[in-house]
């Protein structure tokens, strides 16, 4: 096992290497010309300016001298300069990377939640209609376009009941200090703020459940299967059979194990989380990454758009190592609860 | 073995006609028809001005008209063409490709696999619709470019797929006998392996169409694929989006996307059940 964690481990920096070389060459096949970002129009027919702004951003050298110092740079944590906000492409995203977090952990408790609520209800209650609807619900889950779901949603619920407050993070006109965490929820709890967190929390509730939503699909299906499977295994029906309730088989025995393959789902659904939530931030108006990279996408901001693809497959490649080395050292094949069934 | 218990299926209907099924195929044979004759129903014409703008859902017109006086059925209907060319043309691209280079990669190993394969792991370190974006973004706006977009990003994913399905079947012993008989590589990798290898990436296919349609849609409503006044599916949410009061206009395209993917993804579950008897459930 340490064998495996180790070539995982050794394996990363190259794979990182394999990305960065990948948005490199994106980044010399774009048909949006550096020069013109940097270069006022009527300035590019002077050949001095030209030849000066050539110099200054390295564009004078030759492919593969670009190629070194473009993976040096990324290596220190530059990602070069925004066409759109003139600022390092790395501070934008840093000051929008909280926005990000907290919608996707509060995604991710939902889709947890409910995905293993929903789960284990369907195994309980296998082919009865509340295993069809679970299955419905997740499967709807799994084919919605988030950025049309988001839009009903807050149009419903918004709008024309009135019951949740209208896109963004907090309310239009509410300013507060930005705490240390960046996180609104945490920052409120620190100052001991109820109001804040009320309405922090009052914002996140529909752009996180149309965010977890496909999570719960994900989630809900795979507990179904391996709880299914736990359920028809003898010591299930030891368990039974010595009279253990039906409430203790299914969550003391039957979910424990079928949570060892839900983990490692929780972790890749991280990937699903980072696809949602660049679609949900741009119907939310959440000033996340997610909205960040649509609104450089949308302007063919092409030093921005490729930080955030590097940074998502940063976060991408780290949350898949750490699932799956995690899943080596809890394998599930060794111990139960202290061996005693 | 989750058979063992189940009463005997009734004979009338064959085994793999489940109900998800027969609604897939419903639904999705709606979205065919309307994608291949969506001109011949009498409907206004998607790009003209046919009433006054952003007019709600009326008897005239039953899903409204949208900022430019445009019928928003008929438009929705006509997208169905956009959206289902470029899923097909995306997996069938992907799965030619990926299943090509998977294939080879599995059967003749060394240096061919090792590429292949850090290749696939490389584009598989990016979450997709980020490197779709990027790609998108790198090439500009169009269909044709998010379709090349899509494919970027999908064939590894069958290229992985078909690499594990022939190192699989190579091992078994018709392949041997294959072998010792002095069957010709080409013919040995084509007859004897991959015929054996499809179920697999058939049921994925089946599934992908359904996420194909949903990025290529977003692709869209970023503005990065179909560009106006094309009526695509993702063109015309965002639009809605930006007349809020007026849900209507993306209440038509919202509808189609998922019940077009709700239809694949039925499909490929179906397809799955019965096709995989591994993964049944």
């Amino acid at each position: 096992m340490i064998g495996y964690i180790l070539r995982r481990l050794l394996a990363m920096p190259l794979l990182l290497l394999g990305v960065a070389t990948a948005a490199f060459f994106l980044s010399q096949v774009t048909k949006a010309d550096p020069l013109s970002a940097v270069v006022g129009e009527r300035q590019m027919n002077n050949p001095e300016i030209v030849a000066a702004a050539k110099a200054r951003w390295g564009l004078d050298r030759s492919v593969p001298e670009r190629y070194v110092i473009y993976v040096v740079n990324l290596a220190q944590g530059d990602f070069g300069t925004s066409f759109r906000t003139r600022r390092p492409v790395a501070e934008d995203i840093a000051a929008r990377l909280p926005a990000t977090l907290e919608l996707v952990l509060f995604a991710m408790l939902f889709g947890v939640t409910s995905g293993v609520a929903l789960g284990v209800a369907a195994a309980h209650w296998r082919d009865s209609w509340i295993d069809h609807a679970a299955r419905l619900f997740a499967l709807i889950g799994s084919s919605m376009p988030v950025f049309w779901t988001g839009l009903i949603l807050l149009y419903v619920l918004s709008v024309a009941l009135g019951w949740l407050p209208g896109p963004g993070r907090m309310d239009a006109r509410a300013a507060f200090e930005p705490g240390p965490t960046g996180f609104h929820t945490v920052d409120a709890v620190l100052a001991g703020d109820w109001r804040r967190l009320g309405m922090a929390l009052s914002h996140l509730v529909l752009p996180a459940f149309v965010l977890g939503w496909a999570v719960t699909g994900i989630i809900s299906r795979l507990v179904r299967g391996s709880m299914l499977d736990v359920l028809e295994q003898d010591y299930v029906r030891t368990a039974r059979a010595k009279g253990a309730g039906e409430r203790r088989v299914l969550f003391g025995h039957a979910l424990r194990n079928a949570m060892i393959p839900t983990l490692t789902i929780i972790g890749h659904s991280f990937a699903y989380l980072i696809t949602g939530a660049v679609l949900t931030e741009t119907i939310f108006a959440w000033p996340g990454i997610g909205s960040y990279a649509v609104d450089s996408a949308r302007t063919l901001d092409h030093p921005a758009i490729i930080g955030v693809t590097l940074v998502g497959a940063e976060a991408f490649l780290l949350s898949n190592l750490a699932t799956d080395i995690a899943y080596a050292v809890f394998n599930p094949r060794i111990e139960y609860g202290g061996g005693r069934g | 073995m989750a058979e063992a218990g189940a009463a005997p299926r009734r004979a009338a209907r064959p085994a793999w006609l489940t109900a998800p099924v027969i609604l897939g195929l419903i639904v999705v044979s709606f979205w065919i028809a309307a994608a291949l004759s969506a001109d011949l129903w009498g409907l206004a014409d998607p790009l003209r001005m046919v009433a006054r703008r952003l007019q709600p859902p009326s008897a005239e017109h039953w899903l409204g008209t949208d900022a430019l006086g445009r019928d928003v059925l008929s438009r929705t209907l006509h997208g169905a063409r956009f959206s289902l060319l470029i899923a097909v043309v995306v997996v069938g691209v992907a799965v030619a490709l990926g299943s090509l280079l998977g294939a080879l990669a599995g059967f003749l190993g060394g240096w061919v696999e090792t590429g292949v394969m850090r290749l696939v792991d490389v584009v598989l370190a990016f979450p997709p619709v980020l490197l779709a974006m990027a790609v998108a973004a790198t090439l500009g706006p169009g269909l044709e470019n998010a379709a090349v977009a899509l494919i970027a990003v999908w064939w590894p994913v069958y290229a992985r797929l078909m690499r594990g399905q022939v190192l699989e079947v190579r091992t078994r012993e018709h392949v041997e006998a294959a072998v010792a008989c002095g069957v010709r590589p080409a013919r040995l990798l084509w007859k004897h392996i991959l015929s054996l290898c499809w179920t697999p990436v058939l049921i994925n296919a089946t599934m992908d169409v359904g996420q194909v349609i949903l990025l290529a849609a977003a692709l869209s409503f970023i503005g990065l694929g179909a560009t106006p006044p094309t009526p695509e599916w993702g063109a015309m949410i965002s639009a809605g989006a930006t007349q809020f009061y007026s849900w209507w206009i993306a209440f038509g395209p919202g509808m189609a996307i998922l019940t077009i993917v709700l239809g694949f993804n039925f499909l490929g579950d179906g397809l799955r059940d019965v096709l995989d008897a591994r993964s049944e459930r």
